[in-house]
């Protein structure tokens, strides 16, 4: 048993964090965060440059990184709230497309993906089809040479300046939940396309997304015909590895900096109790957290999958994140009121801001009711509700 | 980062799982209450080494890492083992760390196994050492007065075994003059070693105490039908059961890291053993109050095991103190003593 992060773990997460401070300038968070969109071309590009998308994929000339490797970039990056969504949901794609895909599409899309220059926004979730992704009703149709869509998508994050949106339809027209299901890659210059803006408690912008009439040729089809959900499989395979734990260090590291400052009294917040209590069960929540993600990170790299292990972390890291968002801008009193960005915040409004992000955590990538079931059925030995 | 845990280790456990299991559990268990010691099963686990390996090689011990004896510790708990195994251990690394001449024979007694020596984890006040763990059975307790740590005897004319929630063998030691071991710095820093080294052992029971009501009320859900279905498909009781499930595994990694911490004399290493004491004994006393609860009025009947687990939960670990007084020792290794800065 081996806790310790070894060398080349070190360097490089000594080395993310230097193109972190080159690339995520202050001038570009407050852009991030006026905006909502959580991408940049230009830094996109810059860690296509690293080989940082995909950083598991053998490239000419590039090492791939391990799993410990990925782990220690997507923490990083995600503690430092770099603009990296976009990329990653572009990544889900390809891994489908690199699954399932026409060669075709390999060729032409995956080279660029990995480059930072092309990418992919997610359309699966409907007004009706959340965490139950099986219950999409989106409709594509046999027509010459192709296929016509016709539908509506919820949460098409970054679909208003995405190039592709990855559409889960049904192509067959009765068919009910998982079958009947195909996976299409829709170009978002298309005819027929429109995406509507959505702002989000967290500042975030999302969009609905709808699909009139839309021709698309038949070599934008992903999966097989009727095979879309098991395509789909190998997207949130990726989603459900995704790291929350870097949000509660990143609030636990700042309202920390907030109390041990000494205050207009001269006494600094961390000699009170009821602060004391407060940040240290967050230390605590943190410490499971990043076990339980390490461990899943610890068991792909022998081989295994971490069928109930993901799903825990996933569990433990969001509602912490919920939980101490509550209490540590409770505890902060009045003043963690103060917004984002407003001159007069605690911490440049990074703590205020945690508890409007944490929202979404326990929601997106299957609710944390979706993680128990998984839970309590391959843990616990229980049965399907 | 290696998780693995190797192939000595996974026997070690295995072995103590057997000896305890086959020992111990449930029925020598209920044997022992409410005494809390089965001294048969003390002589055995002493006979298979349960203290020499916790000794470091220099004392003629085996040099177990504390990853080896959380290893065992959460066997103990998983088994409810009425012997005083963590406690003995604790002590006998601390006698060997203070290495002082009247300490090393000590040592010596113990591991000869003439002498059953455990530990008080509270300073005395008044000249008594309150709820000393296997203070109701052994030959002598390690005490710190002050800033002096002396290792005193416990006859029965001194002692006053306490029932208890735990039925673990407890007693109040009306301390007489004793030997000292060593004084000042040297005294309380290797006792406040010991204790993050019982916090550390005693999560790790209390991982294994909240581990097996966990899979009895998992195995009882699974079974058990109530208005036509199975109650474990009901999202209200198989929610709580995966909630314990992801706290139960966070606990045991948490409990791994104070340990390897404390082999690896890393900086945060006191504080980690707090924090996985105090995360192990909420997670505990949830899970078992869960396996109580999901039991129904089965789980509140004395006849049924489970409610060992929940009494065992709670008394293995608040002979010390509770999750909170934990946290603040946590928060005061990892931000200075709160007391000190306002003094």
């Amino acid at each position: 048993v081996d806790f310790a992060w070894d060398d080349k773990a070190e360097a490089l997460r000594t080395e993310v964090r230097e193109f972190l401070h080159a690339h995520l300038t202050p001038d570009l968070e407050e852009e991030l965060y006026e905006s909502g969109v959580s991408h940049d071309d230009v830094f996109a590009r810059a860690m296509g440059a690293k080989n940082w998308i995909g950083a598991d994929w053998a490239r000419d000339g590039f090492e791939p990184l391990d799993a410990f490797g990925v782990h220690i970039l997507t923490h990083e990056l995600t503690k430092a709230d770099a603009p990296v969504y976009l990329v990653s949901t572009s990544m889900m794609v390809a891994r489908v497309i690199r699954g399932v895909g026409s060669e075709e599409l390999q060729a032409t899309i995956l080279p660029k993906v990995v480059r930072g220059e092309v990418t992919i926004a997610l359309g699966m979730s409907e007004p009706e089809a959340g965490s139950d992704v099986a219950a999409v009703t989106t409709r594509a149709r046999p027509a010459d040479g192709g296929w016509v869509i016709d539908g509506q998508k919820m949460f098409t994050t970054n679909g208003h300046i995405a190039d592709y949106v990855f559409l889960l339809a049904r192509t067959e027209p009765e068919s009910e939940r998982h079958r009947g299901l195909t996976t299409f890659l829709v170009p978002l210059r298309t005819e027929g396309f429109e995406a509507q803006a959505v702002f989000t408690v967290s500042g975030e912008r999302t969009n609905i997304t709808f699909y009139a009439d839309m021709f698309l040729e038949d070599r934008w089809r992903i999966s097989e015909v009727g095979a879309g959900w098991s395509s789909l499989m190998l997207a949130l395979q990726d989603e459900h590895s995704a790291p929350f734990s870097p949000h509660l260090d990143r609030l636990l590291e700042r309202t920390e900096a907030w109390a041990t400052e000494p205050g207009p009294d001269g006494a600094a917040p961390i000699e009170r109790e009821e602060i004391r209590r407060a940040l240290i069960r967050a230390a605590a929540d943190l410490e499971v957290s990043q076990l339980l993600e390490v461990r899943s990170t610890w068991m792909e790299s022998i081989g295994e999958v971490p069928v109930a292990e993901g799903p825990m972390s996933k569990l433990y890291s969001t509602e912490s994140v919920v939980r101490h968002g509550e209490a540590l801008t409770a505890v902060a009193g009045p003043d963690a009121l103060r917004s984002r960005l407003d001159p007069t915040a605690l911490e440049g409004g990074l703590i205020e801001h945690a508890l409007r992000y944490s929202l979404g955590m326990t929601i997106y990538g299957g609710t944390s009711e979706i993680q128990r079931n998984i839970i309590a059925q391959r843990r616990c030995g229980l049965p399907r509700p | 980062v290696d998780l693995a845990l190797s192939e000595e280790q996974r026997e070690l456990a295995s072995s103590f799982a057997g000896l305890l299991g086959r020992a111990s559990f449930p029925d020598q268990v209920r044997a022992a209450e409410p005494a809390g010691f089965d001294a048969a099963l003390w002589r055995n686990l002493y006979e298979t080494g349960a203290l020499l390996m916790a000794v470091p090689e220099a004392q003629e011990g085996w040099g177990a890492s504390m990853v080896d004896l959380a290893l065992v510790a959460e066997e103990s708990g998983r088994w409810l083992a009425p012997a005083p195994v963590i406690e003995c251990q604790v002590t006998a690394r601390l006698l060997a760390r203070v290495g002082s001449p009247p300490a090393l024979e000590a040592l010596r007694a113990v591991l000869e196994g003439s002498r059953l020596v455990s530990l008080s984890l509270h300073p005395a006040r008044c000249g008594v050492a309150g709820l000393v763990p296997a203070g109701a059975v052994c030959d002598a307790v390690v005490v710190l007065e002050g800033d002096r740590l002396s290792l005193v005897p416990s006859p029965d004319e001194r002692r006053r075994p306490v029932a208890n929630l735990g039925f673990a063998p407890l007693a109040d030691i009306t301390l007489e003059d004793g030997g000292e071991l060593a004084h000042g710095v040297a005294a309380t820093g290797a006792y406040e070693l010991a204790l993050d080294e019982w916090l550390v052992l005693t999560a790790s029971a209390l991982v294994g105490i909240g581990a097996a009501a966990h899979e009895a009320v998992c195995g009882y859900a699974a079974e058990r039908r109530a208005f036509g279905g199975v109650i474990g498909s009901y999202q209200g009781v198989a929610h709580p059961l995966a909630e314990d499930a992801t706290r139960l595994d966070g606990a045991r990694l948490l409990v791994q890291k104070a340990a390897w911490a404390i082999d690896t004399h890393h900086a945060r290493g006191r504080e980690l053993a707090a924090l996985a004491f105090a995360f192990a004994s909420e997670t505990a006393e949830q899970a078992t109050y869960q396996a109580i609860h999901f039991h129904g009025g089965y789980g509140f009947m004395l006849e049924h095991d489970v409610q060992l687990f929940y009494r065992r939960a709670r008394g293995w670990a608040r002979v010390w103190g509770s999750a909170d007084d934990a946290y603040r020792r946590a928060a005061a290794a990892r931000y200075g003593s709160s007391e000190r800065r306002s003094a």
